[in-house]
């Protein structure tokens, strides 16, 4: 290749209603590795993105709800098969981001694909395992069932750049949320990089939409705002406590994580399925 | 400035605070259809591609927050809130008359709306449930959307809505007729509805979606108020293209043009495709900037919409409390 030839240098932009706009502010930052490489220019989502986020998000949630189990776990393991014959890209990029080697990044690539084909099987599961038919005493059928929480903010871990980004995105979708989540600030292109993924792998436009920039100029937009039924605060690190004072005004549901969630590469069990369902329990009358 | 063989008239008073709507020497065309097209064809051409630059340059001006708030308020003031379905019921009526009144129930300070838009056979029970309230009872008439039915029949469909207690009458022009050039046809409809209106205000609905040009909005414009119109209105709200920004622009200069010439000062009603409050705003700055601060009030200037009113309400609630609301917080339709 000649030297004389231009670069070609791509700028990541957000991923908001199935579209890759860049941010409404015009704004873009550039990511920096711990080793001081230039990773790339990508968007700096501005209050605004995030509040279109919102309003994508509750407008796509209804119809991923009513979707069947079976769909849901379908277009997740369509993601999972879409970041897989993309492997090497995202294993370059998780390499870059988090300063691993290449085989080091191939097996976080290879869990987190895994972890999300997890998470694909989990959709016709859940009802099993956190619903059931209730013992009471007069003429009836009780039975409960999970529901989806609705729109669920998601600050993203700022470590685990894909791992741990599908580690907290999966769950609250296959539950049957639509998800805004606020990448890595330092390290968003992993996750960007699924979003394009996710555009091809029939995921409705709206269920997930990712924005990177900071997280304390995003965060408290989203734990304010009231059109978020839950935030996952897992990668707001010091910010942690005041986004869930934040929350606390329009009464949402919280998911704060401990050390040991923050070890991506563990059994992740139910505790993030079961964060973001709402149990609606259904009285019928038999025998009469 | 174009020149059109009207009356005389004094000095144009804009910007007065007492305006009125349709002062009764109106100059009028009493001559031919030849006559009139001469007039009409002495407007000149709109250059579409500034018509659209101009738009696009004034939908990024910036609002200062306080600005925003009140133009959030001036807005909500403005509006027709309308229902036009087939499935319009008394209570539909009635929740829309109650939220006209309160648009919201929590803030007292939120003002009412301008008025509220029905077919004509629920004017009367909207104008009961209103009561004397300061909220006026628009109707929609002439065969509304289509305008498809003989003038007789148009004209009963207003007196009717005017008997009924109709303030105001959105009726819509012959599209058929203007577009194969039978503008005396458009003309004397017009003027024949005026006169059924009696003391109700007269919209005249362009359905600008049809209309195709922006040469023929300007036409259309100048036509109906010649006519007689207190308000021109860009759409019914029925057809796919609704209010544009550009076309809104055409109208606001027709109007300004209009009040310059003649002394005859007219509003504009943008109706069908506003759902957003950002959107409301971008017409605000560009009545502003078109036909200037005068048009800023309900008197002249007007929406014609349902969903607006509660992102209007969201966009309030968000100046005030400082964080986004959710949107059932506000009643649906």
């Amino acid at each position: 290749m000649s030297s004389d030839r231009l670069d070609v240098r791509k700028t990541y932009k957000l991923l908001i209603n199935g579209a890759f706009p860049r941010s409404e502010s015009g704004r873009t930052y550039e990511v920096i590795a711990a080793n001081g490489a230039f990773l790339g220019n990508v968007a700096r989502a501005s209050r605004k993105d995030l509040r279109e986020a919102v309003v994508a998000a509750r407008a796509a949630q209804p119809k991923w709800q009513a979707a069947t189990a079976y769909n849901r776990g379908q277009v997740l393991y369509r993601m999972a098969e879409m970041i897989e014959s993309r492997r090497d890209e995202f294993a370059f990029h998780v390499a870059q981001s988090e300063q691993h080697n290449d085989r080091d990044a191939q097996l976080i690539v290879s869990a987190a694909i895994d972890r999300v084909v997890w998470y694909a099987g989990w959709t016709d599961k859940i009802a099993q395992v956190l619903g059931g038919t209730n013992p009471v005493a007069g003429p009836f059928f009780n039975f409960s069932i999970p529901t989806p929480t609705g729109v669920i903010g998601v600050i993203a871990p700022q470590e685990s750049s894909l791992l741990g980004f599908v580690s907290c995105v999966a769950p609250p979708l296959a539950a049957g949320n639509a998800v805004v989540v606020v990448s890595s600030t330092t390290r968003p292109i992993p996750s960007l990089l699924l979003g394009e993924v996710t555009a091809t792998a029939d995921v409705p436009g709206g269920v997930l939409n990712i924005l990177s920039g900071e997280v304390a100029e995003l965060g408290p937009v989203l734990a304010q705002h009231e059109d978020v039924d839950g935030v996952d605060l897992t990668g707001a690190g010091d910010l942690a406590p005041t986004l869930a004072a934040d929350a606390s005004g329009s009464i949402k549901r919280v998911f704060r994580a401990t050390t040991a969630d923050h070890d991506w590469a563990v059994d992740p069990g139910t505790r993030r399925l079961r964060a973001f369902v709402e149990t609606s329990t259904v009285w019928h009358t038999v025998g009469q | 400035m174009v020149s059109l063989p009207l009356r005389s008239q004094h000095a144009p008073e804009i910007g007065g605070a007492d305006i009125t709507f349709a002062p009764p020497a109106r100059p009028s065309l009493l001559g031919s259809e030849a006559e009139l097209r001469v007039a009409l064809g002495g407007l000149s051409g709109v250059d579409a591609v500034g018509a659209n630059a101009r738009v696009a340059a004034l939908g990024t001006r910036s609002l200062k927050q306080g600005t925003k708030r009140a133009l959030l308020d001036l807005a909500i003031s403005m509006i027709d809130l309308t229902t036009l379905e087939g499935m319009d019921t008394p209570g539909k009526v009635r929740s829309l008359c109650t939220k006209a009144l309160r648009p919201d129930p929590s803030d007292p300070s939120v003002p009412h709306v301008a008025a509220v838009c029905v077919y004509p056979d629920l004017v009367e029970m909207a104008r009961n449930f209103l009561g004397d309230a300061p909220v006026a009872v628009a109707s929609v008439a002439t065969a509304f959307p289509s305008g498809r039915a003989s003038l007789n029949v148009k004209l009963a469909d207003v007196r009717e809505a005017v008997a009924a207690g109709a303030n105001e009458i959105d009726m819509v022009i012959d599209r058929g007729a203007f577009l194969t050039g039978k503008l005396g046809l458009v003309y004397d409809e017009i003027v024949a509805v005026k006169e059924a209106c009696g003391s109700a205000h007269l919209k005249v609905i362009l359905e600008t979606g049809e209309l195709v040009t922006l040469d023929n909005v300007r036409r259309a414009s100048w036509l109906s108020m010649l006519a007689g119109a207190d308000f021109i209105k860009t759409s019914t709200g029925k057809v796919p293209v609704a209010a544009t920004p550009p076309v809104v622009l055409v109208m606001l200069e027709a109007v300004r043009d209009f009040a310059e010439e003649t002394g005859v000062v007219v509003g504009v009603k943008a109706a069908g495709g506003i759902r957003s409050a950002k959107d409301a705003l971008k017409y605000l700055v560009l009545v502003n900037e078109t036909a200037g601060s005068a048009w800023l009030t309900p008197d002249l200037y007007r929406f014609g919409a349902s969903s607006l009113l509660n992102d209007l309400l969201m966009q309030r609630a968000k100046q005030r409390d400082g964080h986004y609301v959710r949107s059932d917080r506000f009643s649906g339709d």
